[in-house]
């Protein structure tokens, strides 16, 4: 079991050109956790979006990679997202589930996956090929240096430890979100 | 060729077109199915199928992060499925232009349809979207265009609503 913070600053490290999209809760603490970035954009409601958002960010910018970090029970709230990431084939996505079958937002309740409902099964179900289980740190390094091989979607379950570290809240004004993510690809507001 | 207003369905994607959209994501209806073809047929355009409406939000929003103008089609009883959702393009004010066609409100034959699609626009007031009826042909391009302008310089998210009339009766026997 990997620790939540440690993966996810694995992830985003010496990150360069990378776009990020969070699903809300603990997802969204750890990024911010691994240093805020005007690449980020951090989801707080929507709940089962981030995985579409990412797409649709990937379908508009194919030159540049898109990492989705989002928890089980975001994920398994849009399961027939995978299915539409799938069909749409963004070769520059990534979605990384930080799995620990829990909802860390609501009390820590399990989810399906806890249960042993298997995420990558779903996804490799849908017609996404590259799907992993991933376990080790070197797991970890493994697909962040693939996050650039233009060979996606892919689609990752991170088993990470049930715990509940510190909060580390990005900011929560969409549109201050929106529009610094927007600036930093040269885009300008509405 | 078919003369502008003449035939509302081959006029949609023109304007879609004219308003720099070129993204789609869509659930199917009959009522969009030039629309949906056209998108598919066009190698400029992005065509995204959705399995559920809402799904769509999240895609549109993020297109336009990433600086691409896009547009949602779905059938009235995919507007509940959107409600919360929704949220996300109240709070960040995201362009949002959804086309709705509807169910439920004109020569229904499937009662099941008549709860949401009476409720659809609504519905999509209650979560800050304006909407744009189009119950005759000659309507159709004068309100797409005003939403697109609306969605896209107004920044105001809005529908167009496809009405039933307008699509006409589903036929029901074969």
């Amino acid at each position: 079991m990997l620790d939540r913070r440690d993966t996810v600053a694995r992830l985003l490290q010496d990150r360069g050109d990378l776009l990020v999209v969070t699903g809300l809760g603990s997802p969204s603490w750890d990024a911010m956790a691994a240093g805020d970035h005007d690449s980020n954009f951090y989801l707080w409601a929507a709940m089962g979006s981030a995985a579409m958002t990412g797409l649709g960010l990937a379908l508009a910018r194919p030159d540049r990679p898109v990492l989705v970090i989002t928890g089980d029970g975001e994920q398994l709230m849009g399961l027939g997202g995978l299915a539409t990431v799938s069909v749409a084939r963004p070769r520059n996505l990534t979605i990384a589930v930080l799995n620990n079958g829990r909802y860390g937002e609501t009390g820590m309740q399990a989810s399906h996956t806890a249960h042993g409902v298997a995420l990558t099964r779903v996804a490799a179900g849908c017609g996404i090929e590259d799907v992993r289980v991933i376990e080790s740190l070197d797991g970890v390094d493994g697909l962040r240096a693939g996050l650039r091989g233009g060979a996606g979607p892919v689609f990752a379950d991170i088993r990470i430890t049930a715990d509940d570290p510190p909060k580390v809240l990005p900011p929560r004004d969409g549109v201050y979100l929106k529009n610094r993510f927007r600036a930093a690809l040269g885009l300008g507001t509405i | 060729m078919t003369e502008p207003g003449t035939d509302w369905r081959h006029d949609i994607y023109g304007v879609l077109k004219r308003a720099g959209i070129s993204l789609i994501a869509y659930v199917p209806d009959a009522g969009h199915a030039e629309t949906i073809q056209a998108a598919n047929d066009d190698p400029d355009m992005i065509a995204v199928p959705c399995t559920t409406e809402e799904e769509g939000i999240g895609i549109t929003s993020g297109a336009h992060l990433g600086g691409t103008r896009a547009a949602l089609l779905m059938q009235s009883s995919g507007v509940g499925n959107c409600i919360n959702t929704l949220a996300m393009v109240s709070m960040c004010r995201f362009p949002f232009l959804t086309l709705v066609t509807m169910r439920g409100e004109w020569a229904e034959f499937n009662p099941w349809q008549n709860p949401m699609g009476q409720a659809t626009e609504a519905a999509l007031s209650l979560m800050g979207v304006q909407c744009f009826r189009a119950d005759r042909p000659a309507d159709v391009v004068p309100q797409t265009e005003a939403a697109a302008d609306m969605v896209f310089n107004g920044d105001q998210a809005c529908a167009v609503i496809l009405g039933q009339r307008l699509i006409g009766r589903k036929s029901w026997t074969k």
